[in-house]
């Protein structure tokens, strides 16, 4: 059977917003956080999408902007509650619980680290890509872990959920409801983005940088755009993460979260909308359902890894429609 | 005489104590076929990057349009005027044929910073892409993703990418490489009809294409220009022959 994939799209997203409501129905907060997890998580993993799915670029390193986007959360939230200021010696600034000053905030700080990540990982590509966003992932994992001040290995807890004017965060339907409509506005920008001129043009760039240099247009500057606008996306979600955990620790900048994210496109389906949806919803169910049975749940996630690469290069949404994905 | 578009001088390239191109000048005038032709291995691939930007000349300089661009990068070669076609279609091969055609049209827009407006709904860059499929007959392909397509319809749609460029000059590696006698004589009478618009330097090994369409003819032997002259010369030419047409001619 070959499904449209618009109605495959719409089917997911109605899924993804039908299971936390009949959970609400039914009383089980635990399943709207659960699905919480996979939004969040599919949010970042949309991010990665835009550098890895349209411009082929293998980042092994986006936990980075995850860590990033969660210990802005954690430290202006650590501030805050603490009722300290963060000292700068010349001038000091307040920390604050209010959502959206956070997401400006890490927003800022992951597009800075993009730039500057991206200006010199791009000068390399292939395996050097890889292993090079791969070592700054690393650099900010051990940082984390060495900063004592913020709990180093640790962590930081958060007391309670950040605020968001006009909402109860701390109700797990209205939490969800705001990650899932950043994962949509995200979901939105990728597919606009997707279609458009710069979509297009660093769509070819995967494919033929040298056709796009005859064009007159150059490739490093489409990719660095994109790889910025990831990190951003990404970055937005790991905030988000640290709010729904109420908690970020070095954990989130490690080199396996950049593996993880990898996986849940691969499994959904590389360049593809609703790739990552899928995947995160794949991998938050396997890691319920299997994990509750063994420890070792990650040998399964692990066949139907293989099944994927060696059988359905497309992942989910490429078997289901019959359409393969971006060659990456 | 009016001044030529493409002015090449004294352009060298070694690598190691290879000689790969030899203090090669050339002009190309407007509304000219000016053909390259050489043995394997003979440098004209080598020449062909020094001239579009993708390999940095050791020595020469290279003037379009009066403009000194030895400096410039691929990019800034192609913005000023310079479209190259492949020997081997670089192509976005998971794109659709309109796709590609699309790209060429925000690369001679130079505005590929647009991020919401679907680029295949902007009249402007579609209008463009259109008028260079018509022109080289691969309307009829329009939706076609780019690996379906024949051996011969790709270098048509090289072609038609090369178009939307408006470019001053067209620079063509082998566009007649793998096609049949049918698609060779087609695509000749297509760059007859080119050269109107802009000058064409062309790389080829098809010597009926070339004898049929250059104005003037230059022969490159081991990184050097041995003969420049119209058809008439070339044919008659000893050196020329001795070097390479050997008995063909």
């Amino acid at each position: 059977m070959r499904l449209k994939e618009t109605y495959l799209n719409a089917a997911v997203l109605l899924g993804l917003l039908a299971v936390p409501l009949f959970a609400l129905v039914t009383d089980e907060p635990f399943t709207i956080t659960l699905v919480t997890r996979a939004v969040i998580l599919a949010l970042a993993a949309v991010g990665l999408n835009i550098a890895l799915g349209i411009g082929g670029l293998v980042s092994f390193g986006h936990a980075v902007f995850f860590g990033l986007g969660g210990y802005a959360m954690g430290i202006l939230a650590h501030h805050a509650q603490t009722y300290t200021a963060m000292d700068f010696g010349a001038f000091s600034i307040a920390g604050t619980k209010v959502m959206p000053v956070i997401w400006v905030v890490a927003v800022t700080l992951c597009a800075l680290v993009a730039l500057l990540i991206g200006l010199l990982s791009l000068r390399t590509s292939g395996v050097y890509f890889i292993m090079i966003t791969l070592a700054f992932g690393q650099m900010f994992f051990y940082f984390a872990i060495s900063w004592a001040q913020y709990g180093g290995e640790d962590g930081l807890s958060i007391y309670v959920r950040n605020d968001f004017p006009g909402l109860n965060t701390l109700v797990p339907i209205q939490y969800f409801g705001i990650c899932f409509v950043l994962l949509a506005l995200a979901l939105l920008l990728f597919h606009r983005l997707q279609n458009a001129p710069f979509g297009l043009a660093l769509n070819a760039a995967r494919q033929t940088a040298a056709r796009v240099e005859t064009v007159g247009l150059t490739p490093m500057h489409l990719k660095l755009v994109a790889f910025v606008i990831s990190g951003v996306i990404t970055g937005l979600a790991g905030a988000l993460f640290a709010d729904l955990n109420r908690f970020v620790s070095p954990s989130m900048f490690s080199w396996q979260l950049s593996g993880e994210l990898i996986v849940l496109i691969i499994i959904g389906g590389v360049g593809r909308l609703m790739g990552p949806v899928i995947g995160a919803c794949v991998f938050v169910a396997l890691e319920h359902l299997l994990g509750g049975l063994t420890v070792y749940w990650h040998i399964y996630l692990g066949l139907i890894l293989l099944s994927i690469v060696l059988f359905a290069r497309g992942g989910v949404i490429g078997l289901l429609t019959g359409k393969e994905g971006a060659h990456v | 005489m009016s001044d030529p578009v493409l002015d090449i001088s004294n352009l060298s390239k070694s690598f190691g104590a290879l000689r790969a191109t030899d203090d090669v000048s050339l002009t190309l005038m407007p509304g000219e076929i000016h053909a390259i032709i050489g043995p394997n291995g003979a440098g004209k691939s080598t020449l062909i990057k020094q001239i579009c930007g993708n390999l940095r000349s050791d020595a020469g300089r290279v003037h379009l349009m009066g403009r000194d661009v030895s400096s410039f990068s691929t990019q800034a070669r192609a913005n000023a005027g310079l479209a190259r076609t492949f020997q081997i279609s670089e192509l976005a091969m998971e794109d659709s044929v309109l796709e590609n055609v699309v790209l060429g049209a925000i690369g001679a827009e130079a505005r590929p910073w647009r991020f919401w407006r679907k680029a295949l709904d902007t009249p402007a860059l579609v209008e463009r892409a259109d008028a260079a499929l018509d022109r080289v007959g691969l309307q009829g392909a329009r939706d076609v993703i780019c690996a379906n397509l024949s051996h011969g319809q790709r270098r048509q749609l090289e072609v038609a990418v090369a178009l939307t460029l408006a470019p001053k000059a067209f620079v063509m590696d082998e566009p007649m490489a793998g096609l049949g006698a049918e698609g060779s004589k087609t695509l000749t009478g297509f760059l007859d009809s080119l050269r109107d618009e802009a000058p064409i330097l062309l790389v080829e090994h098809d010597m009926d294409a070339v004898f049929a369409l250059a104005d003037r003819i230059s022969v490159l032997v081991y990184g050097k220009i041995i003969a420049t002259g119209t058809v008439d010369d070339i044919r008659s030419s000893a050196v020329v022959r001795d070097a390479y047409l050997g008995e063909e001619a």
